[in-house]
C-alpha cells in the first residue's frame, strides 16, 4: 500500500473518517470507494469480519451499525461517519465472552468457523430485539447468514440455550453452557 | 488400545479445542493473513472456452505504475497434477485455454486493484477451437480433443469389471430391472474463498500458507510444478473455512504466488473471487448411469450391471479414482453375489470436476436406491424390509474384494423405520404427502495414498515435558470438521488428562509428521490410530518411571483426571505433572511417535486399489415431505437419519457432521447445479456457467432446513480408534435418493436425476395425467465401447481375488502403464 510508485497515488485523496468501533473512537483515512469490510479487514486488522460472497448474498461480512446487523460488503465505509460499527471482536467484555460465543463453541454452533462471526452479531441483535425468540424466529433472523457445516441444527440449539439462561438467570454472562 | 473400559474423554459431549478461537473471530484463515510488503496476485482467465493462444501480449501491463511482475505460461514448463496418471495441468496456460476460467497470466503489484486493473489490459488472441460441452457428444471420435493423452478423443479413462458372470445371473432371475438415471454437477460452495500467501526467506526457501485440506500434496506438486527441491519449500494449512473436497487438489494459484513470492522477493498473497472458486470447481461428476438388477422371486438381489458416465470438465484432477469410485462401493451395503461395472469419464470445455463429500459414490447409491424403492414396489414389499432382508453380513469379503468388519446397517433402518413411524405412514399418507427411505456407505480412509509408496498414511509425534504440558504434532488439516479436536481427544484419554491442555499444530509440512490430508474421511481413523499409538508410547514411559517411584508394577498405574495412581491406592498417587518429570529424570528428552497405514487390501486385480477401506460407515435415512401438486413445491417437513459411526469421540461434533451432511443431500436433491449455458451468438456463442455467484447458486438458507432427527448407532469397529469410523461424508449419501423416494410416496411421480425441482414434479404430473408413467429423468444411455473386463471371481465362485484373463494381453503397453499407477 506504501509503494510510492504504486498507483494508489493516483486514486482519489483519502478522507478521514471518524467512528465508534466496539465501543471507542476510531480514527482512519479511508477512500471513499472502500467498503467497511475492506476497512475493517485491510485497514484496521480485524480479520474477525469475513467475506464470502461479495454481493451481499452469504452474511459472512455482517456487523453491527447502530445495534443492527448490516452487511458490511454492501457499506461504504463513509456511511459509517459518526455511528457507531460493532464486530465480533467487540462481543467480548473485556476476558469475557459473551453468552453467545461460550454457547456455540460448547454446542456446536461453529464448525469451520468462517460464517461464525456474521451469526453471532446477528443472534446478538436478535437477543436484543426478542430475547424470548422462538424456534421460528431464529430462523427468520438468520436467513441472511449461509452456513455450509452446520446445517444450522446446532446454531439454533445454540441461541436457544442462551435464551433459556437469558430467562432463567438473567445476569451472568459467559455462563451459557 | 485403553485398558480402561471407561473412557473419561472420549464419548462426552464437549466444546471443541478450537470452538472459543472461532467464537471470537480469532482463528487464522488464510485471507487474514497480511505480512509486510506483501505484493498481490490477480489471475487473468479466459473468457473463451476451448481455444489456441496466439498471442499474448503483457506490454501494456508491465508498464503500469505499481506493478512488479507478470507471469504466463512460458515461466512454468512444467506440468503437474494431483494423480501421477494425470499431469494434465499448468499453473498458467501456455499453447491452450480448455474452459471459461482457465487462467493464463498472472499480476503481481502493490495492491488487488492495481493487479485487477494491469490484468485486464493484457491482450491475447485466441484461436477458437469446437467447444465440446455434452459428456455423450464427447464420446464422438470427430469432436476436437481437450488433451493429448487419454484414451482416444476426449474419452478420458474407461474401466470394466466382471466380478462373475453377472449376464447369467440376470438371465436366471425372476425380475430383472433397468434404470437409467442423471446426476447433475454441483460444486462445494464452501465460506471461505480459497487464498493462499508465499513468502520467500534470504535463504531461497519459500514458504506457502494456504485453504488447502492436503498441504502435503500442495508441496509435492509444488516441488514438481516449480522444480524446487522440496526441502526448499514449507506448506503450511490454515484452518479451511469449509472443504468439503474443494480445496483437495493443488491449484494453480497456490504455484502462481509460490514462484512470484521468489521472484519479487516480497511476499505475494491472492484471495480468489467467489466467481473464480466456481472455476476452480473440483465438484460433483455430473453422472448418467444405467442399473440392471437381477431380483429374486423374494426380494434378493441376484447381480447388478453398473454403467456411469462421467462429464469430467477440463482436467483431470482426482477424475481417474472418481471413475472408480463411480462403482467401488455398490456391493457394501447389500449382499450381491454378482456384479459387472462399466465406468467413462469424458473430457469437456468446464471447469474441472473432482471430489466433493461422498466423491464419486452419491450418484450411483441415489440410482440403486431408488431402484430398490421400485422393486420393492413391484414386488408389494416394504422398501425397508427389503433392504433389511438384503443387508450385507459383517466380516464379509464382497464380490469385488473389500473387507467389511463391522456393518451397523440393520441396526440404522431399523432405528430410523421406528422414530420416523415408518409403518404408519409409507403408502399411508394423503396424496401430497409422503415418506421416503434410502441407505449409504462410506469409507474411512482410503486404502492407498494418490502416489505409490509404503510409508504410513498418518503420522503423530507426541512432545512432553517437565511443565507437564503435551503437544501432537500431526500433518492433518482442520477443515472444521474438527480433526486437530479428535487428536486431543485421543491424546488426552491415553494420557488421563483434560483435552484442553493437549495442544496440536498441524498441516505444517515443515513441522509435523506427514499425513496425507483431509480426505476420503480418513482422518479419525488414521490420526487416531496413529495418535493411540503415540499417546501410549509416551504412557508406557511415563508409566515406568512412577512404577519405580512407587513402587508398583507399571501395568497396575491408571493414568485418568491428570492423575497417575495405582487403582487399589489411589491416595499414593502423583499428578501428571509429576510424572512427567520422573519420566524425564529418568529417560531424558521425552518424545514419541506413532503411525498408521490401512491393512493390505485383499484384491489383487489391477484397479482393485480404489474402494478398500479400514473400515466402513453405514446411514439409513428417512425423508419426510410435502408435494404441493399445484406448484410443484417440495417441503421437506422432517429427516431422520441413523448413522454407524463405530463410537462417537466427541458426540458435538458427530451430530454437527450427520447435521451437515443431511444439509448438503437435501441442497444437491433440490436445488444445487453447476450448469452451464451458451452465451448468445451474437456475442460469443462460448460456453459460460450459467451462476458463478452465491445468489444464483441456490443453497439451502436457515428456513429452508428442516428439523433433523439423528440416532447414533455404536459398534466399535476393531480397525477404528476407540472403534471409531467415519461420519465426514457417509450421512449425505441416503438424503437425495430418500428425498426421490418421498415425493414418489406423495404424488406418485418418478424423478429419476436431481435435482427435484417443481418444474420436474408438475412436469411428472402432467404427463401422468395424460395417461403416461409420470416420470422425468434420462431416457437412454449411450453406446460406448467398453474394454473388455477384468473378469474377478467373486470369493464364494472360487476367486482369489485376481482377475483370470490376461489383460497384458489386451491393452496396449502404455494402458497398461497408466493402470499401474492408477492403482495406487
Amino acid at each position: 500500500m506504501n509503494d510510492a510508485a504504486g498507483s494508489v497515488l493516483q486514486e482519489a485523496p483519502e478522507q478521514p473518517l471518524l467512528f465508534m468501533l466496539n465501543g471507542e473512537q476510531q480514527r482512519v483515512w479511508v477512500s471513499a470507494r472502500n467498503t467497511l469490510t475492506e476497512v475493517l479487514r485491510e485497514r484496521l486488522g480485524l480479520t474477525g469480519t469475513k467475506h464470502g460472497c461479495e454481493l451481499g448474498e452469504c452474511g459472512a461480512c455482517t456487523v453491527l451499525l447502530d445495534g443492527n446487523p448490516v452487511l458490511s460488503c454492501l457499506l461504504l465505509a463513509v456511511e459509517c461517519e459518526g455511528r457507531s460499527v460493532e464486530t465480533v471482536e467487540g462481543m467480548m467484555q473485556g476476558a469475557k465472552l459473551h453468552p453467545l460465543q461460550s454457547a456455540f463453541a460448547e454446542l456446536g454452533g461453529t464448525q469451520c468457523g468462517y460464517c461464525t462471526s456474521g451469526v453471532l452479531l446477528t443472534a446478538k441483535a436478535l437477543l436484543e430485539r426478542q430475547p424470548a425468540a422462538t424456534r421460528g424466529q431464529i430462523r427468520e433472523a438468520l436467513s441472511g447468514n449461509l452456513c455450509r457445516c452446520t446445517g444450522y441444527q446446532q446454531i439454533f440449539e445454540s441461541v436457544e440455550e442462551v435464551i433459556r439462561h437469558m430467562q432463567g438467570k438473567p445476569a451472568e454472562p459467559g455462563s451459557a453452557s | 488400545m485403553s485398558k480402561r473400559d471407561k473412557f473419561r474423554v472420549v464419548g462426552k459431549p464437549r466444546a471443541r479445542i478450537d470452538g472459543l478461537s472461532k467464537t471470537t473471530g480469532q482463528t487464522r484463515f488464510a485471507d487474514d493473513i497480511t505480512l509486510p510488503r506483501m505484493l498481490h496476485c490477480k489471475l487473468l482467465r479466459s473468457h473463451v472456452p476451448h481455444a489456441e493462444i496466439l498471442d499474448l501480449d503483457v506490454s501494456r501491463a508491465e508498464a503500469m505504475a505499481g506493478v512488479h511482475l507478470i507471469l504466463t505460461g512460458e515461466d512454468f514448463p512444467v506440468t503437474y497434477g494431483i494423480l501421477p496418471v494425470s499431469q494434465d495441468e499448468r499453473a498458467l496456460c501456455k499453447n491452450k485455454v480448455r474452459f471459461v476460467g482457465d487462467p493464463v497470466a498472472a499480476v503481481i503489484a502493490v495492491d488487488e486493484d492495481t493487479a485487477e486493473r494491469a490484468a485486464r489490459s493484457i491482450d491475447v488472441r485466441y484461436r477458437p477451437l469446437t467447444t465440446v460441452s455434452d459428456p455423450v457428444k464427447a464420446l464422438s471420435q470427430d469432436a476436437a480433443r481437450l488433451h493429448d493423452y487419454g484414451e482416444e478423443g476426449n474419452i478420458h479413462r474407461r474401466l470394466a469389471y466382471s466380478f462373475g458372470d453377472v449376464d447369467e445371473s440376470l438371465a436366471d432371475s425372476a425380475h430383472v430391472f433397468e434404470d437409467v438415471f442423471f446426476y447433475q454437477g454441483n460444486t462445494h460452495l464452501a465460506l471461505e474463498q480459497h487464498a493462499a500467501v508465499a513468502a520467500a526467506d534470504p535463504e531461497g526457501r519459500v514458504t506457502l500458507w494456504s485453504s488447502t485440506q492436503c498441504p502435503h500434496y500442495v508441496h509435492r506438486a509444488l516441488s514438481k510444478a516449480l522444480e524446487l527441491p522440496t526441502t526448499q519449500i514449507r506448506v503450511i494449512a490454515c484452518p479451511n473455512g469449509g472443504g468439503f473436497g474443494g480445496k483437495t487438489d493443488v491449484f494453480n494459484h497456490e504455484i502462481v504466488v509460490t514462484k512470484a513470492a521468489l521472484r519479487c522477493g516480497r511476499p505475494v498473497k491472492i484471495c480468489l473471487t467467489r466467481e473464480e472458486v466456481f472455476y476452480c470447481h473440483r465438484g460433483r461428476h455430473p453422472v448418467l448411469m444405467k442399473i440392471r438388477t437381477g431380483v429374486s422371486a423374494d426380494g434378493k438381489l441376484t447381480g447388478m450391471h453398473l454403467q456411469t458416465l462421467l462429464d469430467g470438465g477440463a482436467y483431470g484432477s482426482y477424475g481417474v479414482a472418481s471413475t472408480f469410485y463411480t462403482g467401488a462401493l455398490q456391493p457394501v451395503t447389500y449382499h450381491l453375489p454378482r456384479y459387472r461395472f462399466d465406468a467413462c469419464r469424458v473430457f469437456t470445455n468446464k471447469p474441472p470436476c473432482g471430489p466433493k463429500r461422498g466423491h464419486g459414490t452419491p450418484q450411483p447409491r441415489f440410482g440403486q436406491e431408488i431402484q430398490l424403492d421400485k422393486i420393492a414396489e413391484k414386488l408389494n414389499k416394504d422398501p425397508a424390509e427389503l433392504r433389511l432382508d438384503i443387508v450385507e453380513q459383517p466380516d464379509t469379503l464382497t464380490a469385488n474384494y473389500l473387507k467389511i468388519g463391522t456393518i451397523g446397517l440393520a441396526e440404522c433402518i431399523k432405528r430410523v423405520v421406528a422414530r420416523s413411524k415408518w409403518q404408519d405412514k409409507h403408502r399411508k399418507l394423503p396424496f401430497g404427502r409422503g415418506v421416503g427411505i434410502a441407505c449409504g456407505a462410506y469409507l474411512s480412509g482410503a486404502g492407498h495414498a494418490i502416489y505409490w509408496n509404503k510409508m504410513p498414511h498418518s503420522g503423530v509425534q507426541l512432545k512432553l515435558d517437565r511443565s507437564g504440558s503435551v503437544t501432537v504434532f500431526c500433518g492433518s488439516t482442520d477443515i472444521g470438521q474438527g480433526s486437530n479436536d479428535v487428536l486431543a481427544v485421543i491424546v488426552a484419554e491415553v494420557l488421563g488428562i483434560c483435552p484442553d491442555n493437549v495442544r496440536t499444530v498441524t498441516g505444517d509440512t515443515a513441522l509435523t509428521p506427514v499425513d496425507l490430508g483431509s480426505y476420503s474421511s480418513r482422518v479419525t481413523l488414521m490420526t487416531g490410530n496413529a495418535a493411540i499409538q503415540a499417546a501410549e508410547r509416551a504412557r508406557d514411559l511415563l508409566a515406568k518411571a512412577v512404577a519405580e517411584q512407587l513402587e508398583v508394577p507399571g501395568e497396575t498405574l491408571l493414568f485418568a483426571d491428570g492423575c497417575v495412581f495405582d487403582p487399589a491406592d489411589p491416595d499414593s498417587g502423583v499428578s501428571f505433572e509429576q510424572a512427567v518429570v520422573a519420566a524425564e529424570s529418568r529417560f531424558g528428552t521425552l518424545g514419541t511417535v506413532g503411525s498408521y497405514a490401512p491393512p493390505r487390501p485383499e484384491a489383487r486385480f489391477k484397479g482393485g486399489g480404489v474402494g478398500p477401506s479400514p473400515a466402513y460407515s453405514y446411514s439409513a435415512a428417512v425423508v419426510d415431505v410435502e408435494v404441493d401438486p399445484e406448484t410443484g413445491m417440495i417441503i421437506v417437513n422432517r429427516v431422520y437419519i441413523a448413522h454407524d459411526i463405530g463410537r462417537a469421540l466427541n458426540p458435538v461434533s458427530v451430530e454437527g457432521q450427520v447435521v451437515g451432511g443431511v444439509y448438503m443431500g437435501l441442497g444437491e436433491a433440490l436445488m444445487e447445479e453447476q450448469v452451464f449455458r451458451r452465451m448468445p451468438p451474437k456475442l460469443s456463442d462460448a460456453l459460460v456457467h450459467r451462476c458463478p455467484s452465491m445468489l444464483d447458486y441456490k443453497s439451502l438458507s436457515s428456513l429452508d432446513m428442516p428439523e433433523v432427527i439423528v440416532e447414533l448407532v455404536e459398534n466399535p469397529d476393531p480397525n477404528g480408534p476407540f472403534g471409531a469410523k467415519e461420519v465426514g461424508q457417509g450421512p449425505l449419501l441416503p438424503i437425495m435418493p430418500a428425498v426421490a423416494n418421498a415425493v414418489y410416496d406423495a404424488v406418485g411421480v418418478r424423478i429419476d436425476e436431481v435435482p427435484i425441482t417443481p418444474e420436474k414434479i408438475l412436469k411428472g404430473l402432467d404427463q401422468k395425467a395424460r395417461g403416461g408413467e409420470g416420470r422425468v429423468g434420462p431416457a437412454d444411455f449411450p453406446d460406448i465401447q467398453w474394454p473388455e473386463p477384468y473378469f474377478v471371481p467373486p470369493p464364494w465362485e472360487g476367486g482369489d481375488g485376481q482377475s483370470t484373463n490376461d489383460p497384458e494381453q489386451k491393452r496396449a503397453a502404455t494402458m497398461h502403464k497408466m493402470d499401474r499407477t492408477t492403482a495406487s
